[in-house]
């Protein structure tokens, strides 16, 4: 188990390999599809974007209400390959891990190689148990989207995995060389 | 004729909103388990114990087991012999999904327009299916769908001459390319027959039987067990990190349909397999 603080320098994340088990310490952004696209909106503008990207690490996650007196509701990880189409241009501008579930296209995980940076999967669905993670909530940018705002998250000792690494390993890959079963598709 | 008052229709959602989101089935936690057991990849058991722990954590604590609360679909099953009154019956679900959502803390996850997409800001409007049905009771069924599993799922028009060779490999295939994306152990309900919508509705209603119990029907017992088999040969695991238990279970309900017609819809769900009912 690897133990990471944000922001993430260049030789952490170059030594990653898909299936490191690790606990990340420090801030992550949330973002889902509709922040993404507005973010997007802003790059093509030329805006500045709510925060800066070099080291950090997004999360994508729409967390429930956060109960009277708690920091955050439950906050699992989105399927990440809706934001597909958005991650190169942030990960190009110096983001360096971004946190979902679910597979990516190869153009993110090409993305990931040229610009040395990581995926990580969160368990989808451990939602209550993640939440035990997250410390303080801040809001960023975007209120009026609700679930879907920007928001800073401070965490200790949130367990991820290495899905696709920055050499272009893939997790998903080597599971199914390893367990499946079945003919060829 | 029995006069139901809509307000314990809206009452019952309120309540089974809440429920479903906070407290994982005991079929489901079962099927975990067993699943804990039959899985050989360590990573795939580590997960099923994050899994088992988050919806302990959920109970306990009133927390929704998942941030995705999904939209809520409702089922309502109107006897024949009732009388509704005091109002509208769907603005009564309506109202309840609303207190449920707010005041529950779960999540406002739907938008008005597809393409628009504002949020609605209270989870409404719900999704739901009305039947009427024999006898002087109202069956509510609150089944809350997130968004993952949903989109991973699909139908087809095939011919009759693709055959049960050819519903197998769909289904099978549809999982196949789901991968992890619909957060596996996922459970599978397939709706054969009937026409292009029918097809869709059987898919979610055989995501009402309890996990374990069959079709009634042998034959299409027998396709429900191979589908399970044929999925757990994918090498999926849980959450697509590879291993022996993709699917937790399938349950496959089939209609009549055209002679020219082979519909197959594939309704996925995941782990967070949610499903509460009241009998009014």
């Amino acid at each position: 188990m690897l133990e990471l603080k944000t922001p993430l320098g260049d030789e952490a994340v170059a030594a990653l390999r898909a299936g490191d088990r690790v606990l990340i310490t420090g801030h992550v952004y949330t973002a889902r599809d509709a922040a993404h696209a507005r973010l997007m909106k802003s790059l093509q503008a030329g805006e500045p974007l709510p925060f800066e990207l070099k080291g950090q690490v997004v999360y994508y996650v729409g967390p429930s209400p956060a109960k009277p007196g708690r920091v955050i509701g439950s906050a699992g990880p989105t399927t990440s390959g809706r934001m597909d189409p958005y991650t190169p241009a942030l990960l190009e501008r110096g983001l360096k891990a971004v946190i979902g579930k679910g597979s990516r296209s190869m153009a993110v995980r090409e993305a990931l190689k040229r610009y040395n940076a990581v995926y990580l999967a969160a368990v989808g669905g451990a939602a209550a148990l993640i939440t035990r993670c997250i410390t303080a909530n801040e809001l960023v940018a975007y209120d009026d989207l609700g679930p879907e705002a920007i928001r800073r998250l401070t965490v200790e000792r949130f367990p991820v995995v290495v899905i696709n690494d920055a050499r272009g390993g893939d997790l998903y890959e080597e599971g199914l060389k390893q367990y499946c079963q079945a003919g060829p598709a | 004729m029995r006069e139901v008052n809509v307000s314990s229709v809206t009452d019952a959602v309120d309540r089974l909103c809440r429920s479903a989101n906070e407290v994982l089935g005991e079929d489901v936690l079962a099927a975990l388990k067993a699943a804990r057991e039959r899985e050989e990849s360590p990573a795939g058991r580590e997960v099923i114990d994050q899994l088992l722990e988050n919806a302990r954590i959920a109970r306990v604590e009133g927390e929704p087991m998942c941030q995705d609360t999904g939209l809520a679909v409702v089922f309502l099953e109107v006897g024949q012999d009732v009388h509704l009154a005091g109002g509208d019956i769907e603005a009564a679900v309506n109202e309840g999904v609303r207190r449920g959502y707010v005041g529950g803390f779960l999540r406002k996850s739907a938008v008005q327009d597809p393409i628009d997409r504002r949020n609605t800001g209270d989870n409404t409007p719900a999704i739901i299916h009305t039947r009427i049905v024999a006898g002087d009771k109202v069956r509510v069924v609150v089944a809350p769908k997130g968004g993952g599993a949903e989109n991973m799922s699909a139908l087809r028009m095939l011919t009759p001459a693709d055959g049960r060779a050819g519903v197998k490999a769909f289904i099978v295939d549809t999982v196949r390319r789901a991968g992890p994306n619909p957060c596996p152990p996922i459970v599978v309900g397939v709706g054969l027959g009937g026409t292009f919508e029918k097809a869709a509705l059987l898919a979610k209603e055989a995501l009402l039987r309890p996990i374990g119990q069959t079709s009634p029907d042998p034959a299409t017992a027998d396709l429900e067990r191979e589908l399970l088999t044929e999925i757990n040969r994918l090498g999926i695991g849980p959450q697509g990190f590879g291993g022996r238990v993709t699917a937790l279970w399938v349950s496959v309900l089939t209609y009549a349909c055209h002679i020219a017609s082979l519909p197959v819809a594939v309704n996925i769900n995941c782990h967070a397999h949610r499903h509460v009912e009241a009998v009014l």
